[in-house]
C-alpha cells in the first residue's frame, strides 16, 4: 500500500447537512481495516450511512471497494486468512462483536453479486429459498404470495409469472440478475448490498436495474459498488471514492461530481487515472 | 507456412490413429462377447438355475439376482458414506485430516480387490462362521466408498463459489448451503459417478470368491452364500465342460449388458436433471 502520492485522510462524514441528523445511522463503520493474511486490503475506513439512501462506492479496480462492501455483511468470513479490525455497526450493533448471530445478520443485510448466481432450481424455488430456510412463511399460499410480491418488487413478475416453475438458468442475464434481487428482497432485508450488479449486463438491462434501485430506495438502504461513474451519478445520493484501500472522499453525489474536495477524486472523475 | 501445416496434419493424424488403436481392444471384447454369448443366450438362461454336469440347458437366474442383491447392498453401504465423505473432503479441503482421508481413499482405491476380499473374509466371514451375501456386499461396498467419495469431492469443487455466497447471503448456515444448494447443483454428476462405481464393482470377481462364495441354488438370504454372475462365469470358464463354457460366455454378455444399461440409464437420468434445472 506504499505510494508516492500523498493520500488525504478520509472524510468521515458528508459535510452537507443530513436530511435528518437525529435519525439513527443505518450503517456506522469506525476505523475498519481488513487483511488478507499479511496483506492489508483496507486501511482505517470510517463511514456513516443514513437509512433509505443510495450510496455508491467508486474507485479503480483493486481499490478495495468490493472488499469493503463484503465486510458489511461478513461475507469475507469465508475467505481463509481474512481478518478485520475496527467496528461495523448496523442499527447500532457491532456485527463483528461477540455473540453476533451472523446468519440472522445476513438476513437483514441482503446482497446481490456481480455475476448473477441463481441456484440451479426453478424461478419460484430461487425466490422461495430464503423464505424456506429461514422459515419465514407458515403456509403455502403465504409463501407463494411473498414470492409474487418479491418478483413484483424486482420488476420481474410480468415476465416470469407464466413460467415460475421453469429453470432459473434459462432466463436472460438481465432477468437472472433481477431474480437475484428478488431473491434477496424476499427475506425482507433492511439493507441491500450490490456488488457491481449491472457490470455484466447490456445497456437496457442495466437501465432496468437502475430504475429498480431508484424505486427500492424508499424501503431499503442501498449500497452499490460500481465501476461506472455515470451509473454512480445516476443512481446514488452519496458517493464514496476509494483508492488503494482507503476512503478518499465521501460526499453528496451531486457535489462530488461537480466540485470534489480532493484533487485525487477530481483526477479520477475526470479520467486522469484508474 | 507449409511446414507448419504439414506438422499439424501429422499430429492430428497421429491422434486419430491413437484413438483407433485404443478402441481396438474394446471392439474385440464386444465382438467376442457378443458373437459367443448370443449363441448360448436364451430365455432359459434368465429363468433357470444351473443344472448339474451332464444335463444340458439351465441358466444363471440365481446369479443374476445374486449380483443385483450384492450390488444393492454395496450401494446401500457406500453411497451415504461415500457422498458424506466427499462433502467433508470438499468442505474441509485444507485441513490435515482431510488430506489424510484423501490419501487413505486414494490408497484404498488402489488396493487390489483380492485384498479387499481377504479383509471382508476376516471381519465378516470369520465372525459369522460362514460365507454370506452380507460379506460379499460389504467387500464390494468397501471398494465403492473411495470411488464415490473422490468423485463427489471433485464434482462439489466444480460448483461455482458464487452459489455458496448466494445461499449464505440469504441467511443460510454453512450446512444448509451445502445440502440445499451445493450438493443439488452437483447431483447429476454425483449420480453418474455412483452408477459408474456400481458398474465397476458389478464386474468384480476376486472380492466375492471367499465372501459371498457361490451357490448353485436360488437364494435371496443375506446370511447364506449367494451366486453372482462373475463368480459363476469364473467357475464355468475354468471347467472342462463345453456346455459350461457356453454358459460362461452368455454370463459375460449379460454382465456387459447390465453395465452398459446402467451407464446409459445414469447418463439419461443426469441429462434429464440437467435439462429440468437448466444446469
Amino acid at each position: 500500500m506504499e505510494s508516492s502520492v500523498a493520500i488525504p485522510r478520509p472524510t468521515l462524514k458528508p459535510r452537507d447537512p443530513q436530511p435528518n441528523p437525529n435519525q439513527q445511522l443505518k450503517i456506522d463503520v469506525e476505523h475498519l481495516s481488513f487483511f488478507y493474511g499479511e496483506k492489508r486490503a483496507l486501511e482505517d475506513i470510517s463511514i456513516k450511512i443514513q437509512p433509505s439512501v443510495v450510496t455508491a462506492f467508486i474507485g479503480p479496480s483493486g481499490c478495495g471497494k468490493s472488499t469493503f462492501l463484503r465486510t458489511l455483511n461478513r461475507m469475507n468470513d469465508i475467505i481463509p486468512g481474512a481478518r478485520v479490525d475496527g467496528r461495523v455497526c448496523i442499527d447500532g450493533e457491532d456485527i463483528y462483536g461477540p455473540g453476533v448471530d451472523v446468519v440472522a445478520m445476513r438476513r437483514k443485510v441482503g446482497m446481490v453479486f456481480q455475476k448473477s448466481n441463481p441456484f440451479p432450481k426453478s424461478i419460484f424455488e430461487n425466490v422461495a429459498y430464503g423464505l424456506r430456510i429461514n422459515k419465514m412463511t407458515s403456509s403455502k399460499s403465504e409463501l407463494a404470495g411473498r414470492v409474487e410480491e418479491s418478483l413484483k418488487q424486482a420488476a420481474l413478475w410480468d415476465e416470469v409469472k407464466d413460467r415460475l416453475h421453469e429453470s432459473a438458468l434459462a432466463m436472460s442475464g438481465g432477468q437472472q440478475q433481477r431474480l437475484c434481487i428478488a431473491r434477496a428482497l424476499a427475506v425482507k432485508p433492511e439493507i441491500l448490498l450490490m456488488d457491481e450488479p449491472a457490470s455484466a449486463l447490456d445497456p437496457i438491462a442495466t437501465q432496468r436495474i437502475e430504475e429498480l434501485i431508484y424505486h427500492l430506495k424508499t424501503n431499503f438502504t442501498i449500497v452499490i459498488v460500481t465501476h461506472n461513474m455515470q451509473q454512480a451519478a445516476r443512481v446514488s445520493d452519496y458517493t464514496a471514492f476509494f483508492w488503494l484501500g482507503r476512503l478518499v472522499e465521501y460526499e453528496r453525489t451531486d457535489k462530488m461530481f461537480t466540485a470534489p474536495s480532493e484533487k485525487l477524486t477530481e483526477d479520477y472523475l475526470t479520467g486522469r487515472f484508474g | 507456412m507449409m511446414i507448419r501445416k504439414i506438422i499439424s496434419a501429422v499430429f492430428v493424424g497421429a491422434c486419430g490413429l491413437a484413438v483407433v488403436v485404443a478402441l481396438i481392444p474394446l471392439a474385440f471384447v464386444l465382438f467376442f462377447v457378443l458373437s459367443q454369448g448370443l449363441q448360448s443366450l436364451n430365455l432359459d438362461f434368465f429363468l433357470h438355475n444351473p443344472r448339474p454336469v451332464g444335463e444340458t440347458g439351465g441358466g444363471m437366474a440365481n446369479a443374476i439376482v445374486g449380483t443385483l442383491i450384492l450390488t444393492t447392498l454395496a450401494a446401500a453401504m457406500a453411497v451415504p458414506i461415500g457422498i458424506l465423505s466427499g462433502v467433508y473432503l470438499s468442505e474441509y479441503r485444507g485441513s490435515r485430516f482431510a488430506s489424510a482421508v484423501r490419501f487413505a481413499a486414494d490408497t484404498l482405491n488402489g488396493v487390489p480387490s483380492i485384498v479387499i476380499g481377504v479383509f471382508a473374509y476376516a471381519v465378516v466371514v470369520l465372525p459369522l462362521g460362514h460365507f454370506s451375501t452380507l460379506a460379499g456386499g460389504f467387500a464390494l461396498g468397501v471398494m465403492m466408498i473411495p470411488i464415490i467419495a473422490r468423485t463427489t469431492e471433485e464434482l462439489l469443487l466444480l460448483v461455482p463459489h458464487t452459489l455458496r455466497e448466494g445461499a449464505l447471503a440469504l441467511g443460510a448456515t454453512r450446512g444448509r448451503a451445502v445440502f440445499t444448494v451445493i450438493v443439488p447443483a452437483a447431483l447429476p454428476g454425483i449420480i453418474t459417478g455412483v452408477v459408474l462405481a456400481l458398474a465397476r464393482i458389478a464386474g468384480e470377481t476376486a472380492p466375492l470368491l471367499f465372501t459371498s462364495f457361490n451357490n448353485a441354488f436360488f437364494s435371496t438370504s443375506l446370511t447364506q452364500p449367494i451366486a453372482s454372475i462373475t463368480v459363476q462365469v469364473f467357475t464355468y470358464a475354468i471347467s472342462p465342460y463345453e456346455d459350461w463354457h457356453r454358459q460362461a460366455w452368455a454370463g459375460a454378455l449379460v454382465l456387459v449388458a447390465i453395465v452398459l444399461i446402467c451407464s446409459m440409464a445414469a447418463r439419461i437420468a443426469a441429462a434429464r436433471i440437467v435439462r429440468i434445472r437448466g444446469l
